[in-house]
């Protein structure tokens, strides 16, 4: 599939600014200026931004607690998510939700979810919506390997296939949920494999090749608009930074993590795939540009006010 | 005004709706019922129209895309409700049986509950939860409870538990147009009592309580099946020049706390019935709120007239034991008047 330049610069400019974001808060982390947990995408950016390259905003996608690359690639507003992260008014929950609930349904994000398997059954409900008024658009729920073993996301995959629901289930196997290795935890090894059992289509691709993921991706897309139902695609990924921010990091070695920092790097990928394509001069300029959009975003966030305690009372319909 | 079932008012709640806004649609399992059956399929027949009767007729008028069977995975049911809530329909889930919020309870408890407050006010879950409570019914441990109070305690539901076919349909098209998820608690044993009910479509604001029967010597708080117990109480002893009044606050979140607390200045003497639990339930609940914003009015304890803190047995002699009876309540008043 050839894509334009204005596709590719697009494409690498979401990775590189998910990249930059999610670099930069492991570093704002340390400064105890950040409450709560930070879960990092660095290094499965081409699984976000590979699938939401198709995607337009009457689309609507769901997250997991590792969500700010899905929310950088549906076009969530990189400084009201920095924000948010702050826990300011001006976030783009307005200091309600955090790092674990970033969403923005205009641009058709339905939420970082704090819960493991809880964003299938809200994206075959976005789906059924598509279906039901006929909007064209779909449902697509990201997933990880742990979430692909839940409860909620087989009797999603089931209902998917029973409604005939356009929509994707994407697994992100990033071979661990928490610390426990998807070796061990996802008992057939092989997660595509078991959309057979639901019936219906699946892909596994290498998650770190941009290109992979959007060409599997395009094919599910195109077949849940054209309402011939739901598909499973599995992209294998890394995570470069373990679980959670702050937490032991021993489940690989320091020599695991340069290897795929090395030999995994998503962006190192795409840039080595474009050569001849695309010159390095102007995705250096989109490096350069990332750079100053975070750093931008950070300083507003630092600077930007708190929510009002009156804030605490609103959004609910009744406070006893 | 015409005469109508509580089981017809919720149906007619419904249908007039769906006429309405072409955004509501029903899900559940078996909300038509008979889908890949011979039978059913080859004479568009509605199987069941759920599980009890309730919806039948609507799928006959609104059709598979309106009228949405889905497999029995309550998870789904909730999670799809409220995904689609959230992008725009206005969903009807029927769960059927109130106690299987066990096997789902996430969708609603983590997910459409918080949208709104978690998403900065950005996000709404027009949704309702349909589903059975009650004992009585012979249905044991896992098909009679009353889990209203569980709703009730989360923030970002609201919790409705009509006692009438008046208040079922007035309230039911208040939950369906309303723009938060709403837990709509329907208790089996009412489903065939009737009363009058206008033709056409109206709403009851929420947290309005009804006052059943007005006196002046002791204030019933009840909900649901036990407003007709307490009615009952209150028309027997009204023989003997007691005069009992009966608070029916029809939805529990919100509650209207001044309807209560202004019964309770007036009586001073209160009784709770509730099916919920014996403990941390409903009763509990509104104990609390009396004795923290009524307790001078109050010239005795406040009874209050629970369920064991059992499971709901099956045996009918046991299920009556455990269920609030018109006698228990009787006691109960008696006791108040004693102090």
């Amino acid at each position: 599939m050839k894509l334009t330049e204005n596709q590719l610069l697009d494409a690498y400019k979401h990775m590189r600014d998910i990249r930059e974001f999610e670099e930069r808060l492991h570093d704002e982390n340390t400064t105890g200026d950040i409450s709560g947990f930070i879960h990092l995408y660095s290094g499965e950016e081409a699984v976000a931004v590979g699938v939401c390259e198709n995607l337009t905003d009457k689309d609507y996608i769901t997250s997991t607690h590792r969500g700010h690359g899905h929310c950088i690639a549906k076009g969530c507003d990189i400084h009201a998510m920095m924000a948010e992260i702050f826990g300011k008014d001006e976030g783009l929950c307005r200091g309600k939700g955090g790092s674990m609930h970033i969403a923005d349904l205009d641009k058709g994000m339905l939420g970082a979810n704090g819960i493991v398997g809880g964003g299938p059954p809200l994206a075959i409900g976005a789906a059924l919506t598509a279906k039901t008024l006929k909007t064209g658009g779909i449902g697509l729920s990201f997933t990880g390997d742990g979430g692909s073993s839940h409860g909620l996301t087989f009797e999603a995959m089931n209902m998917a296939v029973v409604l005939q629901l356009p929509v994707i289930f994407i697994f992100e196997n990033n071979g661990f949920g928490e610390g426990t290795g998807c070796d061990y935890a996802v008992g057939s090894k092989d997660i595509a494999g078991r959309a057979a059992g639901f019936g219906m289509p699946a892909e596994k691709v290498d998650g770190t090749d941009f290109f992979a993921v959007y060409e599997a991706a395009h094919k599910a897309i195109e077949r849940a608009r054209e309402g011939k139902g739901p598909s499973v695609i599995e992209a294998t990924t890394n995570r470069f930074y373990s679980h959670f921010e702050g937490d032991p990091g021993l489940v690989r070695s320091k020599e695991e993590i340069e290897y795929i920092r090395e030999h995994k790097d998503p962006l190192k990928i795409f840039r080595q795939k474009v050569k001849g394509q695309v010159s390095d001069e102007k995705l250096d300029q989109i490096d350069k540009d990332s750079k100053a959009l975070v750093d931008d975003a950070v300083k507003k966030a630092r600077a930007a006010k708190n929510p009002e305690v009156s804030q605490l009372y609103t959004d609910v319909y009744v406070s006893y | 005004m015409s005469k109508k079932s509580y089981r017809n008012a919720i149906k007619e709640a419904i249908e007039f709706e769906m006429r309405r806004d072409p955004t509501v649609v029903v899900i559940g399992e078996d909300v038509r019922g008979g889908h890949g059956a011979k039978n059913t399929e080859e004479n568009k027949l509605e199987g069941f129209g759920g599980v009890l009767g309730v919806t039948k007729g609507l799928w006959t008028e609104f059709g598979s895309e309106r009228v949405i069977d889905t497999p029995i995975t309550e998870s789904a049911i909730i999670g799809m409700t409220a995904g689609a809530a959230a992008t725009g329909l206005r969903p009807i889930a029927d769960l059927m049986f109130m106690d299987f919020y066990g096997v789902c309870y996430d969708m609603l408890y983590n997910q459409a509950a918080k949208f709104r407050y978690m998403f900065g006010g950005k996000a709404k879950a027009p949704m309702v939860v349909r589903g059975m409570i009650g004992a009585g019914f012979s249905a044991a441990a896992q098909h009679s409870q009353s889990p209203y109070h569980i709703f009730a305690s989360t923030p970002g539901l609201k919790v409705v538990v009509p006692s009438s076919p008046y208040d079922a349909k007035g309230l039911l098209t208040q939950s369906i147009r309303d723009d938060d998820p709403v837990v709509f608690c329907e208790h089996k044993l009412l489903y065939d009592i009737t009363g009058e009910v206008p033709d056409d479509d109206y709403t009851i604001p929420f947290g309005v309580a009804n006052y059943t029967r007005q006196g002046t010597d002791v204030t019933i708080i009840a909900l649901s099946l036990m407003v007709h117990r307490a009615n009952e109480v209150a028309d027997k002893l009204a023989n003997e020049g007691i005069s009992v009044e009966v608070v029916d606050p029809r939805t529990i979140s919100p509650l209207d706390e001044e309807g209560i607390l202004e019964s309770v200045a007036s009586t001073g003497r209160v009784v709770i019935v509730d099916e919920s639990a014996a403990r941390c339930g409903f009763a509990h609940d509104v104990a609390a709120l009396i004795a923290q914003k009524g307790f001078y009015s109050l010239k005795a304890p406040i009874e209050l007239v629970t369920p064991p803190h059992t499971p709901v047995p099956f045996s009918n002699v046991l299920e009556q034991a455990w269920l609030p009876s018109a006698e228990r309540i009787e006691i109960a008043v008696r006791k108040v008047l004693e102090v």
